[in-house]
Parts: structure tokens; sequence; C-alpha cells
């Protein structure tokens, strides 16, 4: 196996991630990918109006700081770091997308018509694009946290809450899995 | 400065696993919610194990960070209805894009440019609940 090139098995994956929380927590940070959001409100003056973005900025730079590194990776992995291939997905399941005409999966790594630039030009894929968006930027700041604060980290502080909140994203994504995507798409 | 790049850094190392572990994929994540790979299931409990460990390691031999400063680690907010109704929100939006707030960034990177705006709503979202937390149950 290429670790360089070839996709990787969840058993590299998993652990990886939990590499990237030891980093942080040993860099006193935390791991929380959402917080981001909250923090770009407060940049762009939020606080004025909204007690809830009146906070100082500047203490959560290093944040934005990482999320510009996550684009950075993703910039090098992406057109780097692959051979083109992607893991096989479960054959039920690209037949299931192909009869919904979700093409690409097994084959591609995200779906084109959706994730390319020509979804700029399909009014559809731009409203259920942003409508996404909203949802995840609503969700998780009302949750205190998304799949890294919550799933991630909150779980292995044994938080309560975040297990609340993990019980929740699956039962928001199998609700728009199985009943609320075969009506959109 | 040396903290600066060290974050960018753990941003690159994260990046490069979100692509490479394909997590950011729409297809893994549409797959996680039909049940039919055990793929994201195996890459979020690995994540929490190993975490788990690490984490409680800290509590326990109140470990220090690399700048010499015992790990201080934040509880989260003892609330039962925000992050279950929350919850139930970002599950809607994570299984509709494919996308958590950490993937969208890593995507944009790589170049789907569509996530942009997956982003710029996800930040209006975020401003329109900072607004509305007074009228939320919690």
């Amino acid at each position: 196996m290429n670790l360089i090139t070839e996709p990787w098995p969840w058993y590299i994956g998993g652990p990886a991630i939990a590499v990237v929380l030891f980093l942080l927590l040993f860099s006193e940070k935390q791991f929380g990918m959402s917080s981001n959001l909250r923090t770009l409100c407060a940049m762009a003056g939020a606080g004025k109006k909204t007690t809830f973005f009146n906070f100082d900025w500047r203490q959560y730079r290093w944040n934005l700081v990482v999320a510009l590194g996550a684009a950075a990776g993703g910039l090098l992995a992406n057109n780097y770091m692959t051979d083109g291939t992607v893991g096989a997905i479960h054959q039920d399941v690209v037949l299931q997308l192909n009869s919904l005409g979700v093409e690409g999966a097994g084959k591609d790594y995200m779906p084109e018509a959706f994730f390319c630039t020509d979804a700029f030009s399909n009014p559809k894929t731009l409203v259920l694009l942003a409508l996404g968006g909203f949802l995840v930027g609503f969700g998780t700041r009302y949750a205190g946290g998304c799949t890294s604060g919550h799933a991630i980290s909150g779980l292995s502080n044994l938080q309560l809450p975040s297990l609340i909140a993990v019980i929740g994203f699956f039962i928001g994504g199998l609700l728009m899995n199985h009943f609320l995507l075969p009506c959109l798409l | 400065m040396k903290r600066v790049l060290l974050y960018f850094s753990i941003g690159i190392l994260f990046g490069i696993i979100m692509i490479k572990s394909e997590a950011a994929s729409w297809f893994r994540i549409y797959e996680m919610f039909q049940f039919k790979s055990f793929h994201m299931y195996g890459i979020i409990g690995a994540a929490v194990a190993l975490g788990l460990v690490v984490t409680q390691a800290i509590k326990r031999f109140k470990l220090r960070s690399f700048f010499g400063e015992e790990i201080q680690i934040p509880s989260k907010a003892k609330l039962v209805k925000a992050p279950l109704f929350g919850g139930i929100i970002f599950g809607l939006g994570w299984a509709l894009t494919g996308a958590c707030p950490g993937p969208i960034y890593v995507l944009i990177g790589a170049g789907y440019f569509p996530v942009l705006i997956v982003l710029a709503s996800a930040i209006l979202g975020t401003y329109c609940y900072g607004v509305l937390k007074p009228r939320l149950p919690h």
C-alpha cells in the first residue's frame, strides 16, 4: 500500500485524526473546527449588535490559521498525493445514487455535478449547497460543536452533551439521507 | 511566529488526513448514513478510542504542553436541548452537503469551489444562531 498516493483505510485515517487532537491539546488549543465560523462573524463586526459575537476574536486567530492550513493540506493532497483512484463504494450505494441521478460513486472523490465549477450555473444545486451550509453553520453553533469538537474531542473527554450531540447528528443525518435527499435530488 | 507555523502545519496535516482518509467525501458520508460501509465508523471510532487515551492521560497525569504549561481541557456546557436540537440541524446539513466545518476548508483548498457557497451560508447560519440565541431553548 502506498500511503502517499493511495486512499487510506480507516485504521490509518482514524489514528491520524487522534494525532491532530494530540498536537492541538499539547499546543494548548482545542480540536474544534466550527468555532471558526463564529470567529469570522466576530471579525466582520457582528459583535457590535449581537453579544454572542462580542468577544476578542484576536484570541482565536490560531483557529483561522489551522483552517488556512487545512485548505493548503487539501490542495496538496488532492493535487500531489493521489493516483486518481478512490476507495470502493458499496455497490448498493452506487446503484441507488445512480437511480437518484448522482454519478461518480467509487470513481470520483466528489459528485462532480454538485462540487465542480458547473454547479455554479445550476440554480437548484446552488440552493441545496446554500441550504446545507446554513444548517451546518446554525446547527454546529447551537449544538456547541461539530464532528471534531463534539464527536472527537468531546467524546474523548467523556462529555455527556457531546454524546447527545452525536446522537442528534445521526438523527438529522439519517432523516436527510433516507427521507429528504431522495426528494431533493 | 513559531506558533503560527505550528498551527499552520497542524492544519496542513489535518487537510491531508481529511482528503486521504476520504472523511471529506460526500460519497463516504452518504454511504455511512446508509450503513453500507464500516469506513467512516472505523475512522471516528479509532479517533475517539485513541483520543480517549490521550485526553484521559493528560487529565490523570497532569501532562504539560509543548510550552511547559499544564494542559487545560474545558468541559462542554451541561445542556441537553441545545446539543440535541443543534445536533439534529447540523446532521441535516452534514448529510446534504457531506461537509463538516473542517472539511469545508479542506475541500475549497482542494479546488471544489462550489463549497465556497457552503462556507458563506454556514457563516450566515452561525450569524443567525447568534442573533436568535436568546429566544432558542437550550
